[in-house]
């Protein structure tokens, strides 16, 4: 199959992961479309690697993984914290550093 | 003996600073202390004058190194002094007037709860005025100049609970400022010039300099002269003076510090020969001043104010005198000391009846006080008789020489100025033949005051009327003393140098017109003030009464010229201050708040805004990085 389709499927992905980062208001859900954003991109990094015939692009997926998996943690943590004192995991409410 | 020179400065200065820190321990006998310190001074005095006496002239100036003061690279100044003919000359005019006048203070002063402190200032002027004499640089002259113009602001304002002494004491010392700054610009002139400001090297050096520059400084001095002698323009200090304790008007505003401007200018001789410019000015200021003084002596009713008029004149006489060059430098010197005796004398008598009269200053309000105060009116009577010009009596040796060199000084100038003189000279008869009628003679006008007290008059005690006893004797006997031989003139020309004018008059007819201008001047006064009564309310006067009542306006054109046009500039300053510069600062707070306003807007708080402008952000990094790929 042709290879560019994955990067068809990585852009496709991508756009739907920015546009539900922007859209929605869940905290959770805009969580999984940064995840759905970071998967795209990995995708688009193997298929580039495979383009290319080296691994440096899978090396950048480990790595970006790496960054995902700690950034879950980092991010789960402030959300329930979150959730915990304002009973809402909207991040709408979340607006109290504006002036 | 030189080593005694520093210790005349000493002894009134330790004297000043015992009773000023000694606090209430000299409160009962400081003025002791304050009066033997000043005795101890004219001692010192009497044996460095007798020392010299004993050298032949030219080795009568000497000079006694006392300390380095200030040594910054090239730049050196010293506190040393040199005393010579003219410095000891005035040397032993202020302490013996001072200590006669401290002496005077002791009953004049002695009900004053602050009378310590009084004895103190006095002691500060004497170490002052003596620092000024005996300075053998400019610097350290300028440092006693500043020292006898703080002793006269303290002194004018020690009765300081009156508004109108404080106004006075500040008013003296704002005017002096302007003649202080005309020194300290000419201390600079020749330091830039000469690249020093002893009185040896910059007299050395002088006729190396330009004219113009000579002329630049010499002005300069005339400057510093007119705002300490009060000389026109910067006279009009001297009338407030007056609000002074009686003994201050006579030590500080009569006999001596009045006197410094002149003492400047003859010490100052050889810059001033070679600036025939600054000289013309200095007789022009000498000559106004004498006609401005005189003038305003004859209409003021407060006998102090009189008596200031008058100094004011006479040192427009020694002023004129010191203008003339080296034909008028030793008579101007020599009219300073015989004026210092009979002008102090009268204003301790004036003193005097002001004691008698419950503080009474106005001479409407006097009369028919010779039968009540015989002493005082004995020597008040001889201070008169001097001051205008009495023959044989000091006044008339000295006066008779001015008018003679301004006579000598030749040509239409000479006349100009020996009318002046002349006429100075009648109008001094006139004005203080009135003083001593309206207090000596005619029927008592004596009010009781305010608070209904009549007054009692009385002679004062004998520590009062002892040293106008004293300088009534130098009023009448100093000036032949001087003339004697010319033994006065001799004795300063290794200083100020001697030259005779060919005068267009010989001796004998100038000494007949002036006697003849005295005797107009008697009579006319005589005929105003003697032969018909006085009336106790001053009548409106013709114009030129009411001028000088007002001091020839000096103070309206002060007000218009430099007080008005000033508070205006001062007033458009804070305007401009206030509109422009704060409104600008302001302006520019405000434009930045305002548009930090509208910024902030832009801080949502909400997550997607950020993550848009995020978005946004990567694309334009990621369109230009396209865009210079493809280029």
């Amino acid at each position: 199959m042709n290879p560019v389709n994955y990067l068809y499927l990585s852009a496709l992905l991508f756009t739907i992961g920015a546009s539900g980062v922007l859209i929605r208001r869940n905290a959770i859900v805009l969580f999984m479309c940064v995840e759905l954003m970071l998967n795209a991109s990995n995708l688009a990094l193997v298929t580039f690697s495979r383009l290319h015939g080296n691994l440096d692009g899978q090396i950048i997926a480990f790595f970006t993984m790496v960054v995902a998996a700690a950034e879950v943690v980092v991010g789960l943590a402030i959300i329930v914290s979150i959730f915990r004192s304002r009973h809402s995991a909207s991040v709408d409410d979340s607006n109290l550093m504006k002036l | 003996m030189n080593s005694l020179i520093p210790l005349l400065v000493a002894a009134p200065l330790l004297g000043a600073t015992l009773l000023l820190l000694g606090g209430r321990l000299f409160d009962r006998y400081g003025h002791w202390l304050g009066t033997a310190l000043a005795a101890t001074s004219f001692g010192l005095g009497l044996a460095l004058f007798s020392d010299m006496l004993g050298r032949d002239a030219e080795h009568r100036s000497v000079s006694q190194y006392l300390y380095t003061w200030i040594e910054v690279g090239d730049f050196k100044a010293d506190v040393a002094f040199q005393l010579d003919q003219l410095s000891v000359t005035f040397v032993l005019l202020i302490t013996g007037v001072g200590t006669l006048i401290h002496i005077y203070s002791m009953g004049y002063m002695a009900h004053d709860p602050r009378r310590r402190r009084f004895f103190a200032y006095l002691n500060l002027f004497l170490a002052a005025m003596l620092l000024l004499v005996l300075a053998d640089n400019y610097l350290l002259l300028y440092a006693g100049w500043e020292g006898v113009g703080l002793a006269s602001y303290l002194l004018i304002g020690f009765w300081q609970h009156k508004p109108s002494a404080a106004v006075a004491a500040k008013k003296a010392f704002l005017v002096n400022r302007v003649g202080d700054l005309g020194l300290s610009i000419a201390i600079m002139l020749m330091f830039v010039e000469f690249g020093d400001f002893t009185f040896s090297g910059v007299f050395g050096a002088a006729d190396q300099a330009s004219e113009g520059k000579l002329t630049a400084i010499a002005l300069m001095l005339l400057l510093a002269a007119c705002g300490k002698s009060a000389q026109v323009p910067l006279q009009s200090w001297l009338g407030d003076a007056m609000e002074g304790p009686t003994p201050v008007s006579a030590l500080i505003h009569a006999a001596t510090m009045v006197t410094a401007g002149v003492y400047l200018i003859t010490r100052s001789s050889v810059i001033f020969n070679l600036a025939p410019d600054a000289q013309t000015v200095v007789v022009v200021v000498g000559a106004v001043t004498l006609l401005f003084g005189a003038i305003v002596g004859c209409a003021k009713d407060d006998i102090k104010k009189a008596l200031a008029g008058s100094t004011m004149s006479q040192i427009g006489y020694m002023v004129l005198a010191a203008g003339l060059g080296p034909i008028g430098y030793a008579f101007a010197i020599m009219h300073l000391v015989t004026h210092g005796f009979f002008k102090a004398g009268l204003f301790l008598g004036a003193g005097s009846v002001m004691h008698g009269m419950n503080d009474e200053v106005n001479m409407r309000h006097y009369g028919g006080l010779r039968k009540y105060m015989p002493v005082t009116f004995v020597t008040f009577g001889l201070g008169y008789l001097a001051i205008i010009g009495f023959p044989g009596l000091s006044g008339f040796f000295s006066k008779d020489q001015i008018i003679e060199a301004a006579f000598a000084k030749g040509g239409t100038e000479g006349w100009i100025l020996g009318v002046c003189t002349l006429v100075g000279a009648a109008v001094t008869a006139f004005y203080m033949t009135r003083v001593m009628l309206l207090t000596f003679f005619g029927e008592k006008r004596w009010q009781t005051d305010d608070e209904g007290h009549e007054p009692h008059p009385h002679e004062s005690p004998a520590v009062m009327t002892l040293p106008m006893v004293v300088l009534a004797f130098g009023s009448v006997f100093a000036g032949g003393l001087f003339a004697w031989n010319e033994s006065f003139v001799d004795w300063l020309e290794p200083v100020t140098g001697l030259a005779h004018g060919d005068s267009p008059l010989n001796a004998t007819t100038v000494t007949l017109l002036t006697s003849v201008c005295v005797l107009a001047g008697v009579l006319l006064s005589w005929l105003m003030y003697g032969r018909s009564s006085v009336p106790v309310v001053p009548p409106v006067g013709s114009l030129l009464t009411r001028a000088a009542r007002r001091d020839l306006l000096q103070d309206d054109f002060n007000h218009a010229v430099l007080v008005r046009p000033g508070s205006a500039l001062a007033a458009s300053l804070v305007y401009l201050d206030s509109k422009a510069v704060d409104g600008f600062v302001n302006g520019l707070a405000a434009a930045i708040g305002g548009i930090s306003g509208r910024l902030r807007r832009i801080q949502t708080g909400y997550v997607r805004t950020y993550a848009l402008s995020m978005f946004g952000g990567t694309l334009v990094l990621v369109a230009t990085t396209l865009l210079m790929r493809s280029v």
